[in-house]
């Protein structure tokens, strides 16, 4: 075939009508711009919200909870064994939160070669006294060098250096809902107590600001020895390991099998966070099904046109027929005007979806709720310019597909003798 | 001796709509090399459904036909517009020529197509078929830039691109005032003539088919005469 010649009659025919090739195409560009973009700016937004819980949570969570004995004394009657036992004598007793050998269970994981950090962790339940009246609150002892590598727990310290919770004694970062309530500036001395009554003066180095009011309120930040010096426990004491995964997705597994290999609780973060998972999935399927519908529309915009072009055309057609061009060749004019169309069209629609993608992501996004965040997350992601090139093509080529056979099934004797 | 070019055996034609007719009765006939053949009669007695058939577009029809000596029937779409291309020169009554394209360019389509010769030897050919016509000085204009007349001879110029076999005219002068028509007659009688190009031009015409070498006359679907004259 001569694809020279065909491309050449093509371009002509487009050209004779460039008007409305040129309305055809804008429709394409127009519905790839919005694609890029919307798709840009859910995915943008989605790697924020994953990242308001994902950035800060532990893949893996390990720790020690008080439970009622999984066995109870008449299960180990045999006469009974087949029957409903209601009977639970024994009580929970009163164990540490301890994780015990702490030490040796995160050296091993370490050396999980799936694991790409380990943070520990003292979670303690807290008062904090505010003249008359006890807050309750809860403070997180951390290893601000590891949480601040894995969690990103710098970020989220609006004002002070998490840093100084290491190097003060005695520091604490307090939620800025806390501290709004206690009316405790930076450099200010606050009080809490145990709820084993014991007291104890920590000053304040920071405020700490998640984005998730209900945490801020309650949530303090110290180092793990004030922690430990505050519940008084020995400096072996800590209650929960925190893993990071290099892959997420491994995470369920993994717990099970962290949960039996050191006999202690194990969540993983797809459990205990399944809504946001949820959210995003169902987020990122609206905005391909409205990128997918503009393009479709575009598609119909082609569709109409190519018909009408060869409504007009149908001259041309039939001599171009009666002097030797194919059934096949006259198709292939028609697909190559609609795949001219799709391709300019869609090329330029990748151009203005970058732009338009680029000017949103200038455009300032302050929120107390996300205090890392300065302008609209936009994800720039290479996948959506593909997925948009292709889809500009398809639709196109299925646009084209049905004039072009309608044009090369045209009968030159009825169009000539009808004359 | 000139050898058959197109030979038309026993081609029977019907329209089924609205009801079944015979348009065409058992037609035979053959076409030499270098004949000019001219086929009148009155409108319908199916002069230019012969025509469409002898030109392989309409392949509707019984008997067979053969194109130097080659059947055509049972021939698939694609291989019937590879004979159209080689073969067969065709003029229309209507001149179809391309807006889009410039006379030069509508000229030399045909020739692209084939694709026998590069494209500068295609315009190189269509320049001189244009200059066998008289307006190889109009090979740059628009078609809706010519008269009536020149558009014509712009149409028989892109029907001779590929050095067909036969021409088969439509009305060539149907559209076209006299002056235009003897200009059109004196063209393909020189092709006749001169370059030995056999012509089968469907006329209403009967001033000019007296001219021509060859008178078929049909009537009702058959041919009632057909005198040759010299």
């Amino acid at each position: 075939m001569n694809y020279k010649l065909i491309a050449s009659v093509s371009v002509s025919l487009l050209m004779a009508r460039w008007k409305q090739t040129l309305i055809a195409a804008i429709g394409v560009t127009f519905s790839i711009t919005m694609f890029i973009t919307l798709l840009s700016f859910m995915a943008g937004l989605n790697t924020l919200l994953d990242g308001l819980i994902g950035n800060r949570t532990a893949h893996i969570r390990l720790y020690n909870e008080i439970q009622p004995s999984k066995m109870q004394p008449v299960d180990l009657l045999n006469q009974v064994k087949n029957h409903h036992n209601f009977i639970s004598s024994v009580k929970p007793k009163n164990e540490k939160l301890e994780i015990y050998s702490n030490g040796a269970v995160m050296e091993a994981l370490k050396k999980d070669e799936r694991v790409l950090g380990v943070a520990p962790k003292i979670i303690a339940q807290v008062f904090y006294n505010v003249g008359a009246i006890d807050l309750t609150g809860v403070i997180n002892g951390i290893d601000v060098e590891a949480e601040s590598k894995l969690f990103s727990f710098k970020d989220y310290v609006t004002s002070g250096e998490a840093i100084d919770l290491r190097n003060i004694p005695n520091s604490i970062i307090l939620g800025k809902g806390a501290a709004e309530k206690m009316l405790a500036n930076i450099g200010d001395v606050i009080q809490v107590t145990t709820p084993k009554g014991e007291r104890m003066q920590l000053k304040v180095v920071g405020y700490f600001q998640s984005g998730i009011q209900d945490i801020d309120k309650i949530q303090s930040y110290t180092s793990i020895i004030t922690a430990q010096k505050l519940i008084g426990e020995s400096n072996t004491y800590i209650t929960d390991i925190q893993v990071k995964l290099k892959n997420i997705l491994l995470a369920p597994p993994m717990a099970k099998e962290y949960a039996k290999l050191f006999d202690i609780e194990a969540i993983d973060i797809q459990s205990a966070n399944s809504q946001f998972e949820t959210g995003s999935s169902i987020r990122t399927l609206i905005s391909y099904a409205v990128g997918i519908t503009l393009l479709i529309v575009a598609g119909f915009g082609i569709y109409n046109i190519l018909n009408m072009m060869i409504y007009e055309k149908m001259d041309s057609i039939a001599i171009l027929k009666a002097t030797g061009f194919s059934g096949k060749d006259v198709n292939w004019i028609f697909v190559t005007i609609a795949l001219t169309i799709g391709i300019f069209g869609g090329l330029l629609g990748l151009v203005f979806g970058f732009g338009l993608s680029s000017v949103i992501d200038q455009i300032p996004f302050n929120t107390a709720a996300l205090p890392t965040i300065k302008t609209y997350p936009i994800d720039y992601n290479i996948k959506f310019y593909f997925i948009g090139t292709v889809f500009s093509i398809v639709t196109t080529y299925f646009a084209g597909f049905f004039p072009s056979r309608k044009a090369s099934k045209i009968d030159p004797v009825i169009i000539i003798r009808g004359k | 001796m000139n050898e058959k070019i197109l030979e038309a055996k026993n081609i029977s034609k019907y329209f089924h709509d609205p009801i079944s007719i015979q348009v065409l009765k058992n037609i035979s006939f053959s076409i030499l090399q270098g004949e000019f053949v001219s086929v009148i009669g009155k409108s319908g007695c199916g002069k230019s459904t012969l025509l469409y058939i002898l030109s392989t577009m309409d392949t509707d029809y019984e008997g067979d036909l053969l194109i130097d000596n080659i059947p055509m029937r049972n021939k698939k779409e694609a291989e019937l517009a590879l004979v159209r291309s080689e073969k067969i020169g065709f003029v229309f009554q209507f001149h179809y020529l391309l807006n889009e394209f410039s006379v030069l360019r509508n000229v030399m389509l045909p020739g692209l197509k084939l694709a026998n010769y590069s494209e500068k030897e295609v315009e190189a050919r269509a320049y001189q078929k244009l200059k066998i016509l008289g307006i190889q000085d109009e090979a740059l204009k628009n078609p809706n830039q010519l008269s009536g007349g020149q558009k014509q001879r712009v149409a028989i110029a892109r029907s001779l691109i590929n050095d067909p076999l036969i021409l088969l005219a439509d009305e060539p002068t149907g559209n076209l005032d006299k002056k235009n028509s003897e200009i059109v007659f004196s063209i393909f009688q020189e092709l006749s003539e001169v370059f030995n190009q056999a012509l089968l031009i469907v006329t209403h015409d009967n001033e000019f088919a007296e001219r021509t070498q060859r008178i078929i006359e049909m009537e009702d679907g058959k041919i009632i005469k057909d005198i040759s004259r010299n």
